[in-house]
């Protein structure tokens, strides 16, 4: 990786660690269990259509999937590289990473932007 | 990474081979390498989430069905160890927060423990907000 786009990958990193930390706990218990296997009553469909219809829930949720991704981008490939001593593939490694992340964004922002109706 | 040229000045570097376990022979190593790891977790939860945005846009059949397949024992048991990571990703995101962002007020250093203690203070908040609004649309 190139050093100027260094800092800029590491504050990618930060904020999703951030957003993650405080926001997946929550919505993993709810929308990952408890919903899903009827522990809490889980909100109706419509209910969440007409939050998902507020263009501030819609950016929530980008920011939800989109960050984190990148924050995973980063650590995984340290991770594959300390772990696994793969250091002679830093390049093939970061561009798989981070593509993921980013082809994951793209989704998320195309999916919430046909959403707006 | 620019690779080591090796010249007669500069002697070959004496580097003892590592085994790919070496974060076992130790606690605190292990200890990283699943803080590491966390990110996996954070990954897999990350596209749960655009699935089920997905399906809430391709209808309510769609969504009826991702529902259906979280609750098969294969997707429980992925989000139970996931939500154990993710436990583990906060808690040392937060205590990491204070050595990571050292914050002064009026010249002098906000001490640790207040760094930390305002992180779980907002995680605390936001998901009691996110718990009422996702629970006030209750079926």
């Amino acid at each position: 990786m190139g050093r100027p786009i260094t800092p800029f990958l590491w504050l990618l990193f930060s904020a999703g660690g951030t957003v993650a930390a405080l926001l997946f706990p929550v919505h993993l218990l709810l929308n990952g269990l408890a919903f899903p296997l009827g522990w809490l009553p889980a909100p109706t469909y419509d209910s969440l259509r007409s939050l998902v219809g507020h263009p501030l829930t819609r950016l929530y949720l980008f920011v939800l999937v989109s960050l984190p991704l990148f924050h995973w981008a980063h650590r995984f490939r340290y991770t594959l590289y300390d772990g696994l001593q793969l250091k002679h593939l830093t390049m093939l490694i970061a561009v798989l990473c981070y593509g993921a992340a980013v082809v994951g964004s793209l989704l998320a922002a195309y999916t919430l932007w046909n959403m707006s109706s | 990474m620019s690779t080591v040229r090796y010249t007669p000045y500069h002697p070959r570097w004496y580097r003892r081979r590592v085994s790919v376990w070496w974060w076992l022979q130790s606690r605190s190593y292990t200890g990283f390498v699943l803080r590491e790891l966390t990110s996996v977790a954070v990954a897999f939860f990350a596209l749960v989430l655009l699935w089920q945005i997905r399906a809430l846009g391709r209808g309510p059949e769609a969504y009826a069905r991702v529902l259906a397949r979280l609750r098969s024992p294969l997707f429980v048991a992925l989000d139970v160890l996931a939500l154990a990571f993710v436990l583990f990703h906060s808690i040392t995101w937060f205590n990491l927060a204070p050595k990571a962002m050292v914050v002064r007020l009026q010249g002098k250093r906000v001490p640790d423990l207040l760094v930390a203690g305002a992180n779980y203070a907002a995680w605390i908040v936001l998901s009691a907000a996110v718990a009422a609004i996702l629970l006030r649309g209750r079926g």
